[in-house]
C-alpha cells in the first residue's frame, strides 16, 4: 500500500492536458485527500490534438484556448496548483533535452517537491511524453543526491512489462472514481470520442461502470534516475 | 466550421491570391496509430506559418473527396478536406474530419502569422 501522507509535495510533469486525468488522476486524487500538495507542471496545451470533440467542436486554431479552459477545469476538480510550461505539442522531442531539464529542475527545487511523477521513456507511446519523461529524468539526475525526489513513471507502450516487468505501484481507484471520471470529463473535446466507443460497445453497462473496468487501476515504476539510459 | 460549399470557398481562395499570406499544413494519422495496430504506420506532417504568395488556389471535386491546390513558384496541395470555416480573424480553415470528428488534414490561410 502506498503511504500517501508520508510525502510532502507532489510534482506532476505530463505534456498534454488530459494525460494528468486518464492515467493519474486517481493517484493525484488520494494524495490530495491525504492532505499532501500537488503541482501540475503541463508541457503543452495539445494544440496539435486530433480530437476536435464528438461530433467534432474545435478547429485547429480553437483547440489551444478550449484546451486550456478543459485542463483549469480539470485541476479544479482534481484541487492541484497547475504550471503551464508554454512548449507546443508535437514539438518537445526536438527542443533541447538539457535546457528543459534545467527549467524542470529549478521548478522541482523552488517547490520542494518530495515525489515526481512522470512517463518512462521510452515507454510512452507519445514522442512528446517520452520527450517531457526523459527532461524529467534529467533535471533530477542534475540535482543533489540528498536533495532529489522520489521518481515513479507511468509506462503505457505494449512492451512495457517485456521490458520493465510488473509495476512497482498498482493503486485501485475505485474509491475516488467518481472525482476521476469528472476529471476525465473536464476534458470534453479529449474525452467525448473514447465515451462515445465506450456506449456503443456490446458489453456497456453504463458510463461509470464502463469507464471503471477500463481505467480503474493507475500503475507506476520506481525509478532510479542514475540507472536508466533515457 | 460547416461542409465544403466549392463555390464559397473558391471565392475565399480567390480573395488570397496575389499577396503574401501565412500557411499552415498538416496531415496526420495520430501518434497512437501504430500502438493500437502494430500493422500500422504512424505518418505526418506539418508547416505553420510558412510565408508564401500564391498565383491561383483551386478546389476540385472528385467521387466527393475535395482537393485544393495553391499554385506558387512552386505548389502545396491537400486532399481529403471535409470542412471550412473563415473564423473572427479573416483566417480561412479548411480540415478533412473522420467520422468520428477526427482531423485527418488541415490547410489554413492567413494574411497575419498564425498563433504560436
Ligand atoms: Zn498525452
Amino acid at each position: 500500500m502506498v503511504d500517501f501522507a508520508k510525502h510532502e509535495q507532489v510534482v506532476i510533469i505530463y505534456p498534454h492536458p488530459d494525460d494528468e486525468s486518464f492515467g493519474t488522476s486517481g493517484t493525484i486524487l488520494n494524495f490530495r485527500d491525504a492532505g499532501v500538495p500537488v503541482k501540475y507542471l503541463c508541457g503543452t496545451l495539445g494544440e496539435m490534438g486530433r480530437n476536435m470533440g464528438t461530433p467534432f467542436f474545435a478547429n485547429r486554431e480553437t483547440l489551444p484556448e478550449i484546451r486550456k479552459q478543459e485542463l483549469i477545469d480539470a485541476c479544479n476538480v482534481l484541487d492541484m496548483d497547475l504550471v503551464m510550461l508554454g512548449y507546443r505539442d508535437k514539438t518537445l522531442e526536438f527542443e533541447s533535452k538539457y535546457e528543459v531539464a534545467e527549467d524542470l529542475k529549478q521548478r522541482i527545487e523552488a517547490a520542494d517537491a518530495t515525489l515526481v511523477i512522470t512517463f518512462y521513456p521510452p515507454y510512452a507511446v507519445h514522442p512528446d511524453h517520452n520527450a517531457m519523461g526523459a527532461a524529467a529524468f534529467e533535471a533530477v539526475r542534475q540535482m543533489d543526491q540528498d536533495k532529489r525526489p522520489e521518481v515513479w513513471a507511468t509506462a503505457i507502450s505494449n512492451d512495457r512489462e517485456a521490458n520493465l516487468g510488473e509495476p512497482d505501484i498498482v493503486l485501485d481507484t475505485e474509491s475516488v472514481f467518481d472525482r476521476k471520471l469528472a476529471a476525465i470529463k473536464s476534458h470534453k473535446s479529449q474525452a467525448e470520442g473514447m465515451l462515445r466507443k465506450m456506449q456503443e460497445s456490446s458489453n456497456f453497462t453504463g458510463e461509470y461502470e464502463s469507464a471503471l473496468q477500463r481505467l480503474r487501476y493507475e500503475t507506476f515504476y520506481k525509478v532510479d534516475v542514475d540507472q536508466v539510459d533515457s | 466550421m460547416k461542409a465544403i460549399d466549392m463555390e464559397n470557398v473558391q471565392t475565399l481562395l480567390d480573395q488570397f491570391a496575389n499577396e503574401p499570406v501565412y500557411i499552415h499544413l498538416e496531415t496526420t494519422n495520430g501518434a497512437y496509430a501504430k500502438h493500437f495496430d502494430s500493422n500500422a504506420h504512424n505518418v505526418g506532417a506539418y508547416i505553420r506559418n510558412a510565408e508564401i504568395t500564391y498565383e491561383r488556389g483551386t478546389i476540385v471535386e472528385s467521387d466527393g473527396t475535395y482537393r485544393v491546390g495553391l499554385k506558387t513558384n512552386g505548389w502545396i496541395y491537400a486532399e481529403g478536406i471535409t470542412d471550412y470555416e473563415m473564423n473572427e480573424n479573416d483566417q480561412l480553415l479548411m480540415a478533412g474530419h473522420d467520422g468520428e470528428g477526427r482531423l485527418m488534414v488541415a490547410l489554413e490561410i492567413s494574411r497575419t502569422p498564425f498563433k504560436m
